[in-house]
């Protein structure tokens, strides 16, 4: 029986249901604490909850295939709830076509900015030359991201790492950012986040406003179509 | 609800199978996206409101939204020796690139919207 109880720990650990169960209760306790602080930008849930799960994986030596075994049942959920950005876009139609040219005109310009600014920076900064390939595709969402990168021989899984630290750095900045330049427009606040910093930053647009979220879906779906034919051109271009 | 939430599964499965046909280089859940979207236009003549399930299972999915990324986030962790050796060179992009990326967006839009409301 003690015996049992030993190795209940290291039984509990293999199950996917922990991880998932674990996974759960950090983020509602890093949403509590994200209210709790009365908007402090760097109490960022997502932020927060990916921290505490590192840090636990970590201490402990769990390897992240074990983790992801209960955690793909959340991950699984985000291509659903990408198609499902279809029904705000919609409800917000008419705004949309009103504003069709600008958005289309900034979504060139937005794209190609995140691009040469991400991966300028990081040549100026001495990065090698597989984590500039991770970099250049860093504002599309993650399965768009990883999926550029694996074709022209980068690193997929890094791709991803820096495609959320770039969505998280949007979530918790980029409102701040916006209200210092006076940006009070949802559709213009909501459409930078979402072209830049693509589903995270969407997620945080939702939370200003549906409007908000809406315009940075559509953000978020263009940038994905944008980035995936700029990189592998500008990648020929400088290569 | 229930119903909802099968219409997304069934606009992602058509994204899916347009990309393998296709072989489009973009991911079927933003080719399903674009999908419903043209669906719900297209029988917004005679109904412009949403079906009130699939209304309900979008609510539901997308007040999540951010969860939904923390399990890939996590992944993170299969990169902190690279974020060790190269943490300037990969931590420094991320912030100002995203910062400068933000702000300017966020400027040309609002330029170029102000002019259309002057129309």
């Amino acid at each position: 029986m003690t015996d049992r109880l030993i190795h209940l720990w290291a039984h509990l650990q293999t199950l996917p249901v922990f991880w998932l169960t674990l996974t759960l209760a950090v983020f509602h306790l890093a949403t509590l604490i994200a209210k709790r602080s009365g908007g402090f930008p760097l109490a960022n849930p997502v932020g927060l909850s990916i921290l505490t799960l590192v840090l636990v994986l970590f201490c402990i030596g769990t390897p992240y295939a074990t983790y992801f075994a209960g955690g793909q049942w959340i991950h699984l959920l985000l291509a659903p709830a990408t198609v499902a950005l279809a029904v705000p876009l919609y409800l917000q139609r008419e705004r949309i076509r009103r504003l069709l040219a600008p958005l289309l005109i900034t979504l060139g310009g937005g794209s190609l900015l995140a691009i040469v600014s991400s991966t300028g920076i990081g040549w100026l900064l001495g990065a090698s030359s597989s984590s500039l390939l991770s970099l250049a595709p860093k504002s599309a969402t993650a399965p768009v991201a990883m999926g550029i990168v694996e074709k022209l021989g980068g690193i997929p899984s890094l791709t991803a790492a820096v495609v959320i630290l770039t969505g998280i750095t949007g979530a918790v900045a980029g409102p701040w950012l916006l209200d210092r330049l006076r940006i009070e427009s949802p559709a213009v606040r909501g459409f930078s986040l979402g072209v830049v910093s693509h589903g995270i930053g969407t997620a945080r647009a939702f939370q200003e406003s549906s409007e908000a979220g809406a315009f940075a879906g559509l953000g978020m779906g263009l940038n994905a179509l944008m980035t995936s034919l700029l990189v592998p051109v500008l990648y020929r271009l400088v290569s | 609800m229930l119903i909802g939430f099968l219409q997304l599964l069934a606009f992602l499965l058509a994204g899916e199978a347009i990309v393998f046909i296709a072989a489009i280089p973009l991911p079927a859940p933003v080719v399903g996206m674009a999908l419903l979207l043209g669906w719900l236009l297209w029988r917004s003549g005679k109904t412009p409101k949403p079906p009130e399930s699939l209304e309900q299972a979008t609510q539901g999915i997308l007040q999540f939204l951010s969860l939904l990324f923390v399990p890939a986030g996590v992944g993170i962790i299969l990169h902190l020796e690279r974020l060790q050796r190269e943490w300037a060179a990969i931590l420094g992009p991320v912030l100002f690139g995203t910062l400068i990326s933000i702000g300017l967006t966020a400027l040309l839009l609002n330029r170029l919207a102000a002019g259309k409301k002057h129309d």
